[in-house]
């Protein structure tokens, strides 16, 4: 079938009406015929300014010209150079706004699938037990680093790969940070995806040390002094969940989206061979509009729930990526935009039984750039609902910085770290959403790689 | 892995488990607790750290069997190992971070019903260390529910026991107890810690409130990651939304709204029972028609 150089080759995915009631997969991503053909369409740019898009710099036009040929081992090594996790990221990068967003072919027409063929040469790999390029020898120096999220896993692997001996602490008790508690199984496959990708970087010659909380089990000062590590990365993320403050918040049926899918995806509540239990609900709405507040939504529905996002703005406001609110939509989540809660509605058992709202318009542009959303007198509404998830956004954990010596934090807790990762105490660096606040994986692993270059030109020259 | 070294069946349902964990014992401090899961499909459970060898890297934990989980739980034996011990996790005790000298200024009473005898042992275990001495109330329905008598005995300064039947020690609940010490035999104490069952520390705390005795408790309620990540563990704290896992499990009693706590306690009450059940007589408590489907 000839290619049309202006569309992208389609992709199958699971049927909304099927996958509405499944934890599969949505996207069932190229098979080797259909990756081919949509490699034909890259235009392997001699400035090729996807590379530029993408914050790990990929040679994108490298391994699609290996695709293209059909040599999908050697276009996996050319990934592997710049990333240690690639199928997560043909999955859940927001290319769209990045290396896509770039290409020359999206002037005319459709920007290639970049992300697709990413997935499917990672894919590929995995099945075909094709692993990244090895370590060179070892160097004796020893790196410790805190956290098993994108950030900890890239800059674990970036060092590893330079000859560091590298250790990462976790403290949940399976690797992989978002990864694993937070990104649902249909957009993020645990078994195969999440743990040969870790399984990768131990290849690497990265040791895992899960069940450690540090602050708690021992300290950054503690490692570096008396378990002789030379240097430190913190990438442990952003995990404090953000309720509202309004009353009824404490009922039973309310959960913060870090709840929901903890129980659903780290603790497989899901599946009745796991004993951790989740309440599905029936009625659920969802308070946020980000990509963590549709995985939630996703989420109930599947466990057979009617399910809105409530969410204050608009639609061109929503932070998720237009794929995530295209597939919710599709699912048959019902979107209740300029919509604002004001009280969630609780029985005499301390059970919800409702959610009061208001209505909200678009008013003069605040802060952050968006319009800002105004009350509009009278027309408050109620919800009956059994359940309700805060999915507000969240915050770093200030286990680090109040357990390590000179370590400074701004006033939204975040870690002060300079562009190079470099935090105020000499020899840890950080990344990621402990450094931003919550934002990308993606980001995360640009921040870890980032750090990673800097760890070892610090190392080299001490 | 977690090796199980020693396991003991203490009374009522409680079992006591020594756990090498060399990484908790070389840190955890009375009050912190740890969270435990048993296998690959076990729950996080959290678990009272009722004593510690640092140098033999050891914890020793205290559980009752309440639901599926304790209960399957209690059927690991020595030489088996839980897949997964985290922690300490949780604040230590403010006693043990307030210097010496102002503790000795203190006369401290300890309230422990049931299970929660076992927090109450290191913290009452430390201050002696540290030449201090406390009071210790054990309570319970009846005697032989009481547990860790002996261990209590060689560290409380004074340890009175309050039986609901009156078949040892005092009769009565703890409470009356505490009202007996104080109102009756004069004992000016200026500091309670209050650690059981949520309904027990409600009453020690309505009754040191009249009392005007400052009162600490330690709460235990739902929990998933127990490092601050999921909130599931939230509680109003005078006016303020607390975590248990990482802004307690100690809180002052006299701030808690217990009411609340208790219904939240409820939350997965039949989901539990259900499990339960098929824990015990297979899965024909699950699913279909009691709507039990997880």
């Amino acid at each position: 079938m000839a290619v049309d150089m202006f569309k992208r080759v389609p992709v199958r995915e699971q049927e909304a009406q099927v996958r509405a009631h499944n934890f599969e997969e949505v996207c069932l991503g190229y098979n080797k015929v259909e990756a081919m053909d949509e490699a034909t369409r890259c235009l392997n740019c001699r400035n090729a300014r996807c590379i530029t898009g993408c914050p790990v710099n990929i040679d994108i036009p490298g391994f699609i010209s290996q695709v293209k040929e059909g040599k999908i081992a050697d276009a996996y090594q050319v990934i592997s150079k710049f990333s240690s996790l690639p199928a997560v990221c043909g999955r859940v990068c927001p290319q769209e706004s990045q290396c896509e967003a770039k290409c020359i072919r999206g002037i005319k027409g459709e920007p290639v699938s970049i992300g697709k063929l990413e997935r499917f040469v990672a894919d590929w790999a995995r099945e075909n037990g094709v692993k990244p390029a090895g370590a060179e020898s070892k160097n004796g120096k020893k790196v410790a680093v805190i956290g098993s999220g994108p950030a900890g896993l890239t800059c674990a692997g970036d060092l590893a790969k330079k000859g560091y001996e590298v250790t990462i602490f976790e403290a949940l008790h399976d690797a992989g940070g978002v990864l694993s508690y937070g990104i649902p199984e249909f957009r993020l496959p645990k078994n195969t995806v999440v743990a040969s990708e870790v399984e990768n970087v131990k290849n690497l010659g990265v040791k895992i040390e899960t069940n450690v909380v540090i602050g708690k089990a021992t300290t950054i000062d503690e490692l570096m002094e008396e378990e002789g590590f030379d240097a430190v990365f913190i990438g442990s993320g952003a995990g404090l969940p953000r309720f509202m403050g309004i009353p009824g918040e404490n009922a039973n049926g309310v959960f913060s989206a870090n709840e929901y899918l903890t129980r659903n995806n780290l603790m497989k509540a899901f599946r009745d061979d796991y004993d951790t239990p989740i309440i599905g609900g029936k009625k659920v709405a969802v308070v946020g509009g980000g990509n963590v507040a549709m995985d939630a939504a996703r989420t109930a529905l599947r466990l057979g729930a009617d399910v809105h996002i409530v969410y204050r703005r608009s639609e061109a406001e929503l932070p998720a990526r237009v794929e995530e609110v295209h597939h919710a939509k599709e699912e048959g989540i019902i979107f209740d935009l300029l919509t604002n809660p004001t009280e969630i509605l609780v029985d005499d058992k301390g059970n919800v039984t409702g959610m009061t709202c208001i209505r909200m318009e678009l008013g003069e542009p605040d802060a952050s750039g968006r319009r800002r959303p105004v009350e509009i007198p009278g027309s408050e509404f109620t919800l009956e609902l059994d359940t309700v998830i805060m999915a507000l956004g969240t915050s770093p954990n200030p286990l680090i910085s109040s357990t390590t010596k000179g370590l400074e934090v701004n006033r939204r807790q975040c870690l002060v770290a300079d562009e190079n990762g470099a935090t105020t105490k000499e020899g840890v660096y950080a990344g990621g959403d402990a450094v931003t606040g919550a934002a990308t994986v993606i980001l995360a692993m640009g921040a870890g790689k980032t750090a990673a270059a800097a760890i070892d030109e610090y190392l080299s020259n001490r | 892995m977690y090796k199980i070294l020693k396991k003991e069946y203490l009374a009522n349902r409680i079992w006591l488990m020594d756990i090498e964990a060399p990484r908790v014992a070389k840190h955890c401090m009375p009050g912190q607790f740890v969270i435990v899961k048993m296998d690959e499909v076990g729950e996080r459970i959290p678990l009272t750290i009722c004593d510690y060898d640092r140098e033999a890297g050891i914890v020793t934990i205290v559980f009752q069997t309440v639901g599926a989980s304790t209960e399957r739980m209690a059927t690991y034996e020595v030489g088996e190992s839980f897949r997964d011990f985290v922690g300490p996790l949780g604040r230590p005790s403010d006693l043990t971070e307030e210097p010496v000298e102002e503790l000795a200024k203190k006369k401290i009473l300890f309230i422990c019903g049931g299970v929660g005898t076992a927090p109450v042992y290191p913290q009452v275990k430390w201050l002696k260390e540290q030449g201090i001495e406390a009071d210790v109330v054990i309570g319970a329905r009846s005697q032989d529910l009481l547990i860790l008598e002996k261990e209590m005995g060689e560290v409380a300064a004074h340890l009175y026991i309050a039986t609901d039947d009156g078949s040892k020690g005092f009769k009565g609940n703890t409470t009356d107890m505490l009202n007996e010490l104080v109102l009756n035999r004069g004992i000016a104490y200026d500091h309670v810690v209050a650690i059981g069952p949520m309904i027990m520390m409600k009453f020690v705390c309505l009754a040191t409130k009249k009392l005007g005795i400052h009162t600490i408790v330690s709460m235990n309620p739902i929990m998933v990651d127990g490092t601050g990540m999921c909130g599931a563990c939230r509680l109003q704290v005078g006016d303020e939304i607390k975590f248990a896992c990482v802004d307690g499990p100690e809180f002052d009693g006299h701030l808690i709204d217990f009411d609340a706590a208790m219904k939240r306690q409820q939350m997965y009450k039949t989901l539990e029972g259900q499990a339960l059940l098929a824990y015990r007589e297979g899965l024909t408590h699950k699913g279909g028609a009691c709507g039990g489907d997880k």
